[in-house]
């Protein structure tokens, strides 16, 4: 079985802060992770190498330095990382981002099952895993929390949702976003560092994918960002004291006020 | 302080601190209040390869040995123990026994031995735990009742040992038995001995002061039928067997304190930054400021003694038992003071149980007991200096 895991690397903190001159985010000072939804991912693609065999490939699009979060793949068990990196992706939003990882994956080869954390705790778009499968034209399953059977080139999986949740049976290959109800995420082995650190990492850049120059990076992507911002801490209510009527009266008066 | 560390050993002390935070802090509480064994922490050291740390890769372990050299990996064992222990020593300890249990083999086993043992014990598909002391024979080695009687090609073991860690929950055990009461310390012998050899039961556990997540129990001898090849090194050799193995173990014993001391630590300067009094943080206080920087710096001399001699260790030099004793007695007086201060600095939340200061102090008082009391490894320096002056 031979599954591909896409990753992110993200700044730790949930907090992001934004500089709000340049409507960027503030890396500095802040240490850089596996996206946690993405270590799910990872997790999920080891344990079916494990029952099924093959080779599970992790992917990341990102700047030189995310090639961490592929040896720290590798450090869990999976097989191989490709870092897709070029200036001329910079600033893709999550159309291009997609677009380009789909190309990568088309590269790597013949596959059964993509895997993504269910959206990266940055951007938290939950757009590219999907972007990846339209781009393939393969089937996708986002919010995975089990997948109960994979046989005869089908997957069975048990998809998580605000009400209750949904069985769902897929051919293969096909994408599926995972949640961290999947499973529990394995703390590295030594062996699996050691081999991470000696692993070699493969970079693909513009030249080695075959895309349209049109659809990559800034220029590829639709999204216009105007503004980001912190919206404001939200300001203490006023509390109304006194018997029930009371309040009600001076509830009532106040929200007059609000009206005129 | 930067102790040079190799990578592969930051690498270790990273991934036990990622273990020690996000699988034993969680429940040490628990396993403490319950007396829980670590089941499923003893599995994620294992899948993290940390038993095989101080095993010889050709035995199945990650240990490459210099041409020669039998035994090694001291310091990476003691930087796994320290950072476990600073989350929990007695599910610390769970881990160090079994080091203890499998160092007389890597020591002193044959061939077949190291084959059919090793690889079970540094993969953590096992553990291991050593047997020495009984009910009448603690310090004094001499005083050893259980006997190993040959009879063909068995030996038939007799005697009860007590007070022994990972007791019932190891798979395999050394046990140090008299072949020759009249020879006394010279006429011990050790054995390797598996968890269900006929005639081979566990007795009390006991309840401890501290280090409840281990177990501690008996293990009893009703005429256990053991093979002669298993039989470590040669009849009489015991006693040397336990104090060489004891030279590889009490770095790993001082680790274990360093890990509680620098818990308890921690715990002492984020209380003392986050309580209140007289309208600052009690950190802002110079008694407890004092008290704080005494706390680190004696840590930092501990640790800088006991790191210095597990190079020593896994450096092949023999004759290390002053050293060995010195890291352990300082380490383990050193930690008892740190735990008992951080005590004083967490006030009266220091001696309540929902606080983690009064379980450092529990903890670390047993560093200053087992593997030797510290008026042993006191002796065994004095006579060691006594020797060399002689010279």
């Amino acid at each position: 079985m031979n599954i591909i895991v896409c990753v992110k690397q993200v700044p730790e903190t949930t907090e992001v802060r934004i500089n709000p001159e340049t409507n960027t985010l503030i890396r500095e000072g802040v240490k850089a992770i596996v996206n946690p939804f993405d270590t799910y991912a990872i997790e999920e693609a080891v344990r079916l190498k494990e029952k099924f065999g093959g080779k599970v490939t992790v992917i990341s699009m990102g700047p030189p330095q995310a090639d961490a979060v592929l040896r720290e793949a590798i450090s869990m068990g999976a097989d191989e990382g490709i870092l897709v990196c070029d200036r001329a992706f910079a600033g893709s939003d999550t159309w291009a981002t997609s677009y380009t990882l789909a190309s990568a994956i088309r590269k790597v080869g013949a596959f059964d099952l993509i895997l993504c954390g269910k959206q990266a705790s940055d951007g938290d778009t939950a757009q590219v895993g999907p972007g990846i499968s339209t781009h393939l034209d393969i089937p996708q399953v986002t919010y995975v929390k089990k997948i109960e059977e994979i046989k005869d080139n089908q997957a069975r999986v048990e998809r998580m949702m605000e009400e209750g949740f949904e069985i769902i049976q897929t051919s293969l290959p096909a994408l599926l976003t995972v949640v961290k109800e999947i499973n529990e995420p394995r703390i590295p082995s030594l062996k699996g560092m050691m081999r991470a650190k000696q692993a070699k990492i493969t970079t693909w850049g513009q030249k080695d994918l075959d895309l349209d120059p049109q659809n990559i990076g800034l220029c590829g992507s639709p999204t216009q960002v105007v503004k980001i911002f912190t919206p404001p801490a939200r300001v203490g209510g006023q509390m109304l004291t006194g018997e029930p009527q009371e309040i009600v009266a001076k509830l009532t008066e106040l929200l007059k006020s609000e009206i005129h | 302080m930067d102790y040079l560390l190799s990578e592969e050993q930051v690498m270790i002390r990273d991934l036990c601190r990622q273990v020690a935070t996000e699988k034993i802090a969680p429940i040490a509480a628990e396993c403490d209040k319950t007396e829980r064994f670590p089941h499923e922490v003893i599995k994620a050291l294992a899948q993290s390869d940390l038993f095989g740390i101080f095993v010889p890769a050709k035995y199945g372990g990650m240990l490459e040995l210099p041409e020669g050299q039998t035994a090694g990996g001291v310091l990476s064992l003691c930087l796994a123990t320290e950072e476990l222990s600073r989350a929990c020593g007695g599910i610390a300890v769970c881990y160090a026994a079994s080091a203890l249990g499998t160092f007389p083999i890597i020591l002193f086993g044959n061939e077949e031995q190291k084959k059919k043992y090793l690889p079970d014990l540094a993969s953590g598909k096992k553990i291991a735990a050593f047997g020495i002391t009984e009910p009448e024979a603690g310090s004094d080695a001499s005083a050893i009742k259980t006997t190993a009687k040959k009879v063909g090609n068995h030996y038939v073991l007799n005697g009860t040992k007590h007070f022994i860690t990972n007791g019932s929950e190891a798979e395999t055990y050394v046990v140090i038995a008299m072949t020759d009461k009249a020879k006394g310390a010279r006429g011990a012998s050790a054995f390797i001995l598996e968890k269900g050899m006929p005639g081979f039961t566990f007795g009390k556990k006991e309840d401890k002061m501290g280090i409840r997540a281990s177990v501690t129990s008996e293990l009893i001898f009703n005429d256990c039928k053991v093979p002669a090849e298993n039989l470590l090194s040669k009849e009489g050799m015991g006693f040397i067997v336990t104090m060489k193995t004891f030279d590889m173990s009490r770095p790993g014993v001082a680790a274990q304190a360093l890990g509680i001391g620098q818990g308890a630590l921690d715990v002492a300067v984020k209380y003392a930054k986050e309580r209140q009094q007289f309208g600052k943080s009690i950190a802002s206080f110079q008694g407890i400021q004092f008290m704080l920087a005494d706390m680190a710096t004696e840590l930092e001399a501990a640790r800088a003694l006991v790191y210095a001699v597990a190079r020593m260790v896994d450096a092949g030099r023999t004759g290390v038992s002053k050293e060995s004793a010195m890291a352990k007695l300082f380490a383990s007086d050193v930690a008892m003071k740190v735990a008992t201060d951080a005590v004083q600095i967490l006030g009266g939340y220091g001696y309540m149980k929902d606080y983690p200061a009064e379980k450092y102090m529990r903890d670390a008082k047993i560093t200053q007991i087992y593997e030797g009391t510290n008026q042993i490894q006191r002796g065994i320096i004095a006579l060691q200096l006594i020797k060399e002056a002689g010279k």
